[in-house]
């Protein structure tokens, strides 16, 4: 096959549009950099291609998506777990990956639940003396997250002055919405527990910013918004960038390797397109890899040559190695209280309102790190799945037929809370992906192989989890659903990968012996090559990534361009 | 807003043919538009034989039939979404098909007809040794099992079906100014 080269060469090229590769376009770019984003998915903007407003009912599966839309019909995601002619594989344990394939990322469905990392999750190792801990500090970190937030909005409040938490900092925020009934309920309780719970924080606007409007509380942040209203990369992040006139963007463009000079520095990006099933090679100056976690790794791992036997960047052997994901399990419940509650429209924003930040102590609880919790409940719209199981409902029937059951699916819509898990796994060296030698893609690019296994200190974690969560529906008068799984269940924790929050494949570190990122995400083996997005990270936390990942690749871009100012790259 | 569109968007590369760089798929949009359209037009059956619909339908009017406030459940169409989701999901066609036969013959065996030529009483007298998992006898189990899926696809049709969710009260999907529950809502929750 003829491979099509571009004659241009371009300053930098980022792979993925996603959470990273979208941040550090805009930074990059508005830094004078003539950047080339490639993007393995085709074109999508929630400004016209959302289903906002669309009914279940207008659905012939009433909002069930099947394999192609795993979050439902109208979710804003292309992509899934299991994606046609690109397959993965598991070695040792079991791994679950969720991959975007489209303009933009996972950044278009994601939750918006964006918490900050506090002091402690960036020296976790001094703390507790297990995995590692990150080569940069809070201190150093925080004018990022304060940018982040100023820039693409976010509500909330000042968790450490609330509850004292001192892990959970301050940041740059908008007036959080009132809570919702079940979420105050859930916080009478939590009170007489003392629980904390809080405002939470999500990348959705309560005031209008930079030219997007403020929310209007539809609670359909999954399908993105159609008015920009929250984040995704392609409504805040691209369209500075495309404004410098200096950002190109190739899509249906599937990296395959990156090319390496004779000089042992990264000269471009050779990438397939999917619609003509063409070969091309895209040449720049620098290589931002952004293209998710373990898809970066895999790069890295696919790009050998002669000077890089077992793959770009790695001569530490670390690429793949220390994958994370959050710890995860839910549990809901039956709360009596809440029956008959006269209706009200309870969408809000596309998220919670209130959530419980990690508020243990560790030195007490017999396992390392925490988690956070993130609730549920109210009454949504009704769609595929609706009251399903009614007749293991508490207090109902046990099932039957005719209008005593029509009146009690009236009865208990809107009477059950949900409470889910978010946690922190301990970073393994254990835990990794590698090249399959056997399959490829239908690219004819070889597919990554995962190894994954959860410790006890993750499944005391849920441990924790499933008693904290069953208490506090006891405490609110009402039945947790399901009995409690046991050990040999792992206590309900979800297969590692099913939370997506993948991080941890191309680790940051002082030592080019353990680490294959500085503490710029510079590759330590190859000067001109960055990773910008969940790869870096050393260690997961008790919070979800996202924020972190973006506040990274704002810092690492700064860099990046001052480094091209100074010369040096 | 940030007037970001698909065509000022695309910066075709010299290399790439253009007719890659516009083959877009809008993903759900599409499958939107195609749900619409398709709501618009009478539901052609692609599971169940006419027979098996027949029975399917009395079936779900039996577990949610009409009452003062709305319709039943072949009223709101709960029967096409029911044939609709079975031929889409290939892990429901044998379990839904051999059910029905299961309920024809039981129906057989106690009063020697299949159950759409049953009286009302003789059907109710096989639904209630089916339709109460904990209750029922041993020997009713594939009955039950049968029984008990068919009444969360009849409530998933009916209560996300436009009658039910206007029974529901559901009041969202719109755009609106949040202002947090009503006082009425706070107060029978003694939250006021
Ligand atoms: C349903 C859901 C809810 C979530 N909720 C939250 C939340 O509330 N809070 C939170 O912090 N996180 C959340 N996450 C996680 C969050 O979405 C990810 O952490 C984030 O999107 C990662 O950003 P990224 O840039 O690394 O990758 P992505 O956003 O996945 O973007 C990577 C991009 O790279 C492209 N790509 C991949 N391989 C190639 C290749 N070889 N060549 C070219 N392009 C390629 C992909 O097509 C994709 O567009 C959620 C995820 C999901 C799925
Ligand atoms: S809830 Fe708000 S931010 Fe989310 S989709 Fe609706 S309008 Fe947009």
């Amino acid at each position: 096959m003829q491979i099509i080269r571009s004659p241009k060469v371009y300053d930098v090229c980022i792979v993925g549009s996603g959470a990273g590769g979208g941040t550090t376009a805009k930074v990059l770019t508005e830094a004078g950099a003539d950047v080339v984003m490639l993007e393995g998915g085709p074109m999508w903007d929630s400004a016209t291609d959302s289903a906002m407003f669309a009914w279940n009912y207008e659905s012939p599966t009433r909002g069930w998506g099947g394999d192609r839309k795993p979050f439902g019909v109208y979710d804003g995601c292309l992509g899934g777990w299991d994606i046609e002619g690109e397959p993965y594989t598991v070695g040792r344990g079991a791994w679950r990956w969720f991959r975007g394939r489209m303009l933009g990322g996972r950044t278009h469905h994601w939750g918006r639940i964006s918490l900050r990392f506090g002091p402690d999750d960036f020296r976790r190792r001094s703390i507790d003396g297990l995995g590692d801990d990150w080569p940069v500090t809070y201190d150093e970190m925080k004018p990022y997250y304060d940018k982040l937030d100023s820039f693409v909005g976010i509500f909330g409040t000042n968790h450490a002055r609330e509850t004292g938490l001192h892990n959970e900092p301050d940041g740059v925020f908008q007036p959080p919405p009132a809570p919702r009934a079940h979420e105050l309920l859930i916080k009478r309780a939590c009170d007489r527990m003392k629980i904390p719970v809080v405002p939470s924080r999500l990348s959705i606007l309560t005031q209008s910013i930079n030219g997007r409007p403020a929310c209007h509380y539809c609670g359909q942040c999954g399908r993105g918004c159609s008015t920009h209203s929250n984040f995704s990369s392609v409504s805040v992040m691209l369209p500075p960038a495309l404004q410098t006139g200096r950002l190109t963007i190739v899509a249906n463009a599937m990296a395959r390797e990156v090319t390496v000079g004779a000089d042992g520095l990264a000269t471009g990006v050779s990438y397939i397109d999917t619609q003509s099933n063409t070969e091309h090679q895209i040449r720049a100056r620098v290589v931002v890899l952004a293209a998710s976690c373990c898809e970066s790794a895999r790069l890295l791992l696919n790009s050998k040559s002669t000077l890089f036997p077992d793959g770009l960047a790695n001569s530490s052997g670390v690429v793949g190695r220390y994958l994370t994901d959050s710890t995860g399990l839910s549990v809901s419940g039956f709360v009596p209280t809440l029956l008959d509650t006269p209706r009200y429209n309870s969408d809000g924003t596309g998220g919670m309102h209130l959530y419980i930040p990690w508020w243990g102590d560790n030195a007490a609880l017999g396992f390392p790190r925490g988690y956070h919790v993130e609730l549920g409940g109210g009454f949504g719209m009704p769609g595929y799945g609706f009251s399903g199981g009614i007749h293991n409902f508490p207090m109902s029937q046990g099932g039957g037929y005719g209008a005593s059951l029509k009146e009690e699916y009236r009865r208990y819509y809107g009477a059950f809370v949900n409470f889910a898990g978010r946690g922190e796994q301990v970073a393994r060296e254990d835990c990794y992906c590698e090249i399959d030698p056997n399959v490829t893609d239908r690219w004819g690019i070889p597919v990554l192989r995962f190894n994954h296994t959860w410790s006890d200190h993750e499944r005391l974690q849920a441990k924790h989890m499933q008693e904290t969560f069953r208490s506090i529906i006891t405490e609110m008068g009402g039945t947790p659903m399901g009995t409690m799984p046991g050990p040999n269940q792992d206590y309900g924790l979800a297969v590692g990968g099913l939370i997506i929050h993948e991080a941890g494949a191309t680790r940051m570190g002082n030592d080019p012996k353990t680490s294959v990122l500085n503490s710029h995400c510079q590759a330590h083996d190859v000067k001109n090559l960055f990773v910008a997005d969940g790869g870096p990270f050393v260690s997961q936390a008790d919070k979800n990534l996202t924020w972190t990942i973006m506040a990274l690749a704002w810092r690492t871009a700064e860099y990046l361009a001052d480094e091209r100012r100074k010369g040096s790259l | 807003m940030s007037g970001i569109n698909r065509r000022t968007m695309l910066t075709v590369l010299g290399t790439a043919p253009v007719a890659a760089a516009v083959s877009f798929t809008p993903g759900t949009v599409q499958a939107y538009v195609a749900a619409r359209a398709q709501a618009a037009q009478p539901y052609q059956r692609r599971f169940f034989t006419d027979r098996e619909d027949a029975t399917i339908r009395a079936l779900a009017d039996m577990i949610i039939p009409r009452d003062g406030r709305s319709g039943s459940a072949t009223d709101s169409g709960a029967h096409e979404f029911i044939d609709y989701i079975v031929a889409e999901q290939p892990d429901r066609q044998t379990p839904m098909r051999g059910g029905l036969v299961w309920l024809d013959s039981e129906c057989r065996r106690r009063f020697d007809k299949a159950f759409l030529e049953c009286a009302d009483a003789e059907r109710r007298q096989v639904l209630d040794d089916i339709a109460y998992p904990a209750k029922a006898r041993p020997e009713m189990s594939h009955g039950v099992r049968f029984f008990t899926s068919l009444r969360d696809l009849v409530a998933a049709g009916f209560w996300s079906s436009r009658m039910g969710v206007d029974d529901l009260g559901y009041t969202g999907n719109r755009p609106t100014v949040w202002e947090g529950p009503p006082r009425e809502v706070l107060e029978k929750l003694g939250l006021a």
